[in-house]
């Protein structure tokens, strides 16, 4: 996927400024916010769970190394194939090779967030390939050519409307506007796909160390398709999903769905384990792993490592005042919100991704949501001071911060500019004593307007109290 | 050097663990996998088919009740017939000695293609907390016939109903000797909110997932 996260402020501005997409993520704030407070109420013992949940990814990264040594070895032992990736174009030539190695013309893809940072569509494309997105949000993505807009709901930002038109004009059909219509539709034009494909690929959102399986949660039966039907399988996902035992993949499956899509279970759960054994009807003959890192161990040890116990929910995204008010394109990349506005800098460069760590207002909604207990602002503080060490923070940002320092400490200086402030907005207010338009401050005055100070500063008021 | 190894001395160098010797590592990693212990589990009724079927019939799950194996096709027969669906099915081999016919029914022993319209299987276990199906590949119990068809009928034992998704794994460890290629787990038809966040039953898998119990 292209990066334009160097974009973000001019994007935000835009997104913001979008009546139909604002309307878009208003539903994501009824339905998911709601769904997951609906659904871990059900759990007694939600924040055991919860507690166990980040002690489980704790344990997985703490010996990382061993746990994905372990995978590899069960996950050989039952005939699959373990390829590891340094890099985003190594996923795209591993992918390639197995293609041509088995002669793929066709493969079918359910929705993988590593291949959107791979860019893997195009690349297979570009090798020739014909490569078929079958989650619903995805191949509306594909057949509009944009990116996703959120991690598991990726085309929250459109409408019914647009769906229509687009499935009209791809589909060169009647414009159906009935979304159980559809829906029927896009089964109808998958289904063979489904059936004639040569390869599937699928993400995992968990591999299990101890019985060398990949495991993905779906809920329109695609997932199952894409890992049931190819005669090749591949897995593509990062080192840091590796969970030690199915007892703790079980757990941690109490609260991704939950906090997901506020489903207390999604419709299907797969754990595959390897290819077709003797005697079986179906399944691929086939079944590859790519373990990625791809920036994953730029991570690891250091003050960031809490974000790698991720497990790519999205509710802190959903409870994200910033995301609810500019949507995920404005981000850039694959990952948008609070864990993208982490790992997009970290992954691809904090220079290339300034405005990332400084998209929060710190609030803390996205922590306490994290079902796996990541300290979400804590760790953008930490990546905003680095962007001050390395100095990448923006010159009349530094200069203003410096000029205001120096103020703070200077009282008497800072109270004469205090003085003439204040009176100047003042006499900039209008009858109502709103100001309109602020020089340099545009963002604040584009749309609404800022209340006037009364023209005196706190300290001219309180000297003149204390007199009478 | 491989990306493999790279890949795992980057993770021990950031770590500032040796890279090489790490013996005691690999043996905290077996025996924890050997005692695979459970994490907390949440509380669920004592009355662990009421639990199910109040779970399975929230997931858009149909249940009906039958006393023998040998009522199996009236009730097929019965369910298809009050929606108006086709009387033709394909079913798992479990099945193949029962008197479809009799029913008005032309049911195949075989694994369901692209265009069954109808796939009639057995269940490896029932999961009461979620009212999940918990489903094992095998040459006899071939996943597509639970997929590809728009109408899954599945037959459970009451007595394969368990509390929560740890008791289908120990079961699966206590019956077997490994995992199968696949292990399905179904709650319910399969669905998709990707449009407006509406969710709509029949995604890529099954419009209907009904069940039969047995005692
Ligand atoms: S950071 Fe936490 S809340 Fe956000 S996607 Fe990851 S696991 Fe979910």
């Amino acid at each position: 996927m292209q990066i334009t996260s160097m974009h973000f402020k001019a994007r935000a501005g835009a997104k913001l400024a979008d009546v139909r997409l604002q309307g878009a993520l208003k539903k994501l704030q009824g339905n998911f916010v709601k769904g997951r407070a609906d659904r871990v109420a059900e759990l007694d013992n939600f924040q055991d769970i919860r507690d166990a949940a980040a002690a489980i990814r704790d344990r997985a990264l703490a010996n990382l190394d061993v746990w994905l040594d372990t995978f590899e070895r069960n996950a050989t032992a039952r005939g699959t194939v373990v390829h590891w990736a340094e890099t985003h174009d190594d996923v795209n030539r591993i992918v390639k090779e197995i293609a041509a190695q088995h002669g793929v013309r066709k493969v079918i893809k359910s929705k993988s967030m590593v291949t959107e940072e791979c860019a893997l569509n195009d690349a297979l494309i570009g090798a020739g390939l014909e490569v078929i997105e079958t989650d619903l949000g995805e191949y509306i993505l594909q057949l509009a050519k944009e990116p996703p807009s959120h991690i598991v709901a990726p085309v929250v930002h459109k409408t019914r409307e647009e769906v229509s038109d687009l499935f009209a004009e791809k589909h060169n059909a009647p414009r159906l506007t009935d979304i159980p219509a559809l829906c029927r539709e896009a089964r109808e034009k998958l289904r063979p796909h489904f059936l004639s494909a040569d390869m599937g690929v699928s993400g995992a959102n968990f591999i299990i160390a101890e019985t060398g399986s990949t495991l993905i949660v779906t809920n329109e039966g695609n997932g199952r398709m894409v890992t049931t039907l190819p005669r090749v399988h591949v897995a593509i996902t990062g080192i840091e999903k590796v969970v030690p035992t199915l007892e703790d993949v079980t757990t941690l499956l109490r609260l991704l769905p939950r906090h997901g899509t506020g489903q207390s279970i999604t419709n299907y759960i797969s754990v595959t384990t390897g290819p077709r054994r003797a005697g079986d009807l179906d399944g691929p003959e086939h079944f590859h792993v790519i373990l990625v890192d791809a920036g994953r161990t730029k991570l690891i040890g250091g003050d960031l490592q809490e974000m790698l116990r991720c497990i790519r929910c999205g509710a802190c995204m959903n409870h994200c005042p910033v995301y609810q008010s500019v949507g995920g394109h404005a981000y850039g990349w694959v990952y948008p919100g609070p864990m993208g506005a982490i790992l997009t800098p970290t992954y691809i460069g904090l220079e290339n991704a300034p405005d990332l760590p400084n998209a929060s207002t710190l609030c803390g909604q996205c922590s306490v949501a994290c079902p796996v207990k990541i300290p979400l602002p804590d760790l953008l503080r930490k990546l905003r001071e680095r962007q001050f060490e390395q100095g990448l923070k923006p010159w009349h940002e530094v200069a203003a911060l410096r000029a205001w320092g120096w103020l703070a400490q200077h009282p008497s200086v800072y109270g004469l500019m205090t003085r003439i402030k204040v009176r100047a907005l003042k006499a900039m207010a209008n009858r109502e004593g709103m100001i309109r338009s602020l020089p340099f401050g545009g963002g604040w005055t584009d749309r609404r307007d800022f209340p006037a100070p009364a023209g005196k500063t706190f300290r001219e008021m309180y000297k003149a109290k204390n007199k009478n | 050097m491989s990306a493999r190894a790279n890949i795992l001395a980057r993770i021990r160098t950031a770590q500032g663990r040796a890279v090489t010797g790490h013996s005691e590592e690999r043996e905290a990693v077996a025996q924890y996998i050997a005692a695979h212990p459970q994490g907390p589990r949440p509380q669920v009724d004592a009355d662990i088919e009421a639990r199910f079927r109040d779970r399975a019939l929230n997931l858009s799950t149909t249940i009906d009740t039958v006393t023998t194996v040998a009522d199996i096709p009236a009730a097929v027969a019965r369910y298809l017939r009050d929606l108006n669906l086709v009387s033709t099915a394909v079913c798992w081999p479990e099945f193949a000695g029962l008197d479809w016919a009799a029913q008005g029914l032309r049911v195949e022993v075989r694994s369901a293609g692209g265009d069954d319209l109808v796939g009639i299987t057995g269940a490896f276990c029932a999961i009461a907390e979620t009212g999940t199906l918990m489903m094992c590949s095998g040459p006899d119990t071939p996943p597509a016939t639970s997929l590809l068809p728009e109408t899954h009928i599945a037959v459970v034992s009451r007595n394969r109903i368990v509390t929560g998704m740890e008791d289908g794994w120990a079961l699966l460890r206590r019956e077997r000797d490994a995992l199968p290629r696949a292990v399905n787990f179904i709650s319910g038809p399969s669905r998709t909110a990707d449009i407006e966040q509406t969710v709509t039953l029949g995604a890529h898998g099954p419009y209907r997932v009904h069940l039969l119990l047995l005692p």
